[in-house]
């Protein structure tokens, strides 16, 4: 035990004096917030304009498509599906005479197509309008009040509450969408980096010809572990200098916020809570503030941040043992540990897939299967944790995934460190997963 | 007493049997040559002697008790062939954590390490990290880091391979130096000339097998020709008849005699005696271990190695 206590203090200390060290984990956080608002960035500025000619032959929809932001409409004389292009327009719709109670096909001709939302957006608009027209037509309403009723009746806005019995909490869709989105991509990207951090040490053990002088010493199983658990420490050092960030950030931003602006959150957010009318009285920033400070409520951090820790440790160690079995077996060729790692690196790949369907639903059976299976657990239970528990996670759900993660790096562990046993002390020998699999099952 | 005994040791391998029935048994304070050619199970036995490998069979007495792996490591150093250090740990250190993970305390480590590094002259070295050291320093931090923790059983898998003649003679000062304390050295290496000179006791293992066991001197009494040199101070006659020897060799007034089977040394004396022939000097000539080992594994698989020497 002593043995695997040094060998995890000498892993953690070569790397968290090394200056790469304190560098990573400063800019680690830095390029998350940038992918981040990158990618929002990217999903908000790609919606272009579109700018649809209309050809219409019953003639009443230039009185009912309205141009706005997202879709401006073109009824001028002598546009055709020829030369709408010429003319600035990126597609051009025709529609012929629409007789009623049958069903007719209207046609919309693009050079650049429109995105997926924008084509279904286009078809409620065409459906509306022919809706409109056909109630001026057949009832005695003024334009002026169909209008008005339009614009008047959207007036009834949902408020979510996660029922836990006794209390309601105020839930919020988006917020726990971001948490569980976030926390499925840090798992994902951690579990790669310390995983391939753990796979380079084994290696580096081994091209070095050191794992003969230290396993003469020590069981190579003792090796492998003090090799995880100390790489392991450093991920949650890295981790906790994170929070420490994060709430030294929250903290300094508090101060820059006057006493009055708080009390006003604080009222904000009773009435919110008691489900009576906003208040009006708020100012916009304290409303605001309040709204973020009930959705960070609402997806309830303090327990999503334990199970977290829970799921990053359980996650790393089912799969850093796998990647320590892959560098023991191969030699020094990198292309080797590459052509090994795909059967690691697949089902990593792919729970980052069932996650991100996970956030969007994340009750599905789907989901909830991925949660539970080790391989994935990890990465698509934190997706789904802060959409509430013990509502949309039932305890039975987390207990057994987090019992079964338990036993999968039991098992992985134990795995590997047969394989490891043999391999590490293998040169020349080019490594198959048959070979590492007989290393792992069959005693030598 | 012997530090170490094997008795009948088995280790297969899937597609061969590396170690095949070996046993042999090493006193304490001897400087002991484990030989071979390449493959022929040296360092899967060593493997099994410092408790990398379990054996399939057969059985290590240690210090006169069955060998525990873990519990003996702190009495074992083990120098492998292939060198390792962690290329980018401070020296100082990296010297310490190796004399801890064999059983020692922090402190002495320490103290042990300035020891050792102060007798090579490598304190200047402390917070150097290893892949900023030449080859041969490399070499002598690896040997330091292997005696450290004064085992009394010291395994050396070819420690002076890149080595210069000065450094040479330094790690073979100190490998004396262990033996006369008491410490029981097992030398593993091709270099037969090296065997000669420092080991008292040798096995020679070909093909998983041990083929021969013995002191050196013992050795090269056993594979003696019964062949001698002999100085005359006059030009021997061109024709030499006599039942007792034949000439094998003449060179620079010096001939090579094989004394044939039933005859003494006396016989060649008195044949030249007895012709007024003067002597000027009369050696037995023993075989080198090199001709040894190239007679006993010459035409088997594994022999071609051993004729570049």
């Amino acid at each position: 035990m002593s043995k695997i206590w040094l060998i995890t203090r000498r892993e953690y200390l070569t790397r968290v004096r090394n200056k790469t060290f304190l560098l990573s984990t400063f800019l680690f956080p830095l390029v998350i917030i940038l992918f981040i608002v990158g990618s929002v960035l990217i999903q908000t500025q790609t919606h272009t304009r579109a700018r649809i000619a209309v050809v219409d032959a019953n003639g009443y929809f230039k009185d009912y498509l309205k141009s706005d932001s997202s879709m401006s409409f073109d009824f001028s004389a002598g546009l055709d599906s020829v030369n709408y292009a010429e003319r600035g327009c990126t597609a051009v719709m025709i529609i012929p005479v629409l007789p009623e109670g049958k069903e007719t096909d209207y046609r919309l001709k693009y050079k650049s197509q429109l995105s997926l939302g924008g084509t279904s957006d286009l078809q409620n608009r065409v459906n509306d309008a022919i809706v409109d027209h056909m109630i001026y037509q057949k009832t005695t309403i003024s334009r002026g009040r169909l209008d008005s009723i339009r614009n008047n009746s959207h007036i009834a806005r949902l408020q979510a509450f996660e029922d836990n019995g006794k209390t309601a909490k105020a839930s919020n869709q988006t917020m726990s969408f971001v948490v569980g989105y976030i926390s499925g991509i840090l798992i994902y990207i951690l579990t790669f980096i310390y995983g391939a951090m753990v796979m380079r040490g084994v290696m580096e053990e081994k091209t070095n010809r050191i794992a003969e002088v230290v396993v003469s010493s020590v069981k190579p199983f003792e090796l492998m572990m003090g090799k995880i658990t100390g790489i392991g420490a450093v991920g949650l050092t890295q981790f906790l200098l994170w929070i420490v960030l994060v709430v030294g950030l929250a903290i300094a931003a508090q101060g820059f916020l006057s006493a009055e602006t708080w009390k006003e959150v604080q009222q904000a957010q009773q009435t919110g809570q008691m489900g009576g009318p906003a208040a009006g009285r708020t100012s916009d920033l304290a409303g605001n503030i309040a709204k973020i400070d009930t959705a960070v409520g609402g997806a309830n951090l303090g327990l999503t941040l334990l199970l977290f820790l829970f799921y990053f440790i359980g996650g790393y160690l089912f799969y850093s043992a796998l990647f320590a079995a892959v560098g023991s077996a191969v030699n020094e060729d990198p292309q080797e540990a590459q052509s090994l790692m795909m059967p690691i690196t697949l089902p990593v790949v792919f729970s980052f897939i069932i996650m991100t369907v996970a956030v969007q639903d994340p009750g599905g059976p789907l989901a909830v299967w991925a949660s539970i299976i080790p391989f994935s657990s990890p990465i698509v239970m934190m997706a789904r944790i802060p959409a509430g528990v013990p509502g949309t996670v039932p305890y039975w759900q987390l207990g057994l995934s987090m019992l079964l993660l338990v036993l999968g790096f039991l098992g992985t562990v134990w795995m590997a460190g047969k394989i490891y046993r043999v391999g590490i002390l293998m040169y020349g020998k080019k490594p198959t997963w048959k070979i590492m699999w007989k290393w792992a099952f069959h005693a030598s | 007493m012997n530090i170490l005994e094997v008795k009948e040791l088995q280790k297969a391998f899937a597609t061969q049997t590396a170690v095949d029935q070996v046993s042999f048994s090493l006193e304490q304070g001897s400087i002991f040559g484990l030989l071979g050619p390449n493959g022929a199970g040296k360092t899967t036995l060593i493997r099994m002697i410092t408790g990398i490998f379990y054996p399939d069979s057969g059985s290590i007495f240690f210090q006169g008790r069955p060998f525990a792996a873990l519990k003996d490591s702190i009495h074992i150093g083990y120098m492998p062939e292939e060198r390792g250090l962690y290329k980018k740990m401070k020296i100082g250190e990296q010297a310490i954590y190796l004399a801890q993970l064999k059983g020692m305390s922090r402190s002495d480590a320490t103290r042990k390490v300035r020891e050792w590094f102060n007798r090579f002259e490598m304190q200047t070295w402390w917070n150097k990290k290893v892949e900023d050291l030449s080859k041969g320093m490399g070499q002598k931090l690896q040997f330091v880091t292997t005696v450290l923790h004064q085992p009394r059983l010291i395994i050396l898998d070819e420690p002076f391979s890149g080595l210069d003649p000065v450094n040479s003679n330094l790690i073979k000062e100190e490998i004396y130096s262990l033996a006369r304390q008491g410490a029981t050295i097992i030398f593993s290496t091709h270099r037969m000339e090296q065997v000669e000179e420092i080991c008292d006791h040798i096995i020679l293992m070909n093909r998983g097998r041990k083929i021969l066991d013995g002191t050196v001197a013992g050795v090269k009494q056993e594979f003696k020709e019964n062949e001698f040199r002999i100085g005359l101070d006059s030009p021997p006659p061109s024709e030499l008849t006599a039942g007792a020897f034949e000439v094998v060799e003449r060179r620079d007034g010096q001939l090579i005699v094989k004394i044939t089977s039933g005859h003494h040394p006396n016989d060649v004396l008195r044949y030249f005696i007895d012709r007024g022939i003067g002597i000027t000097s009369f050696t037995e000539l023993l075989p080198s271990l090199n001709e040894i080992f190239i007679k006993l594994v010459e035409g088997t698989p594994t022999a071609r190695q051993f004729h570049r020497l």
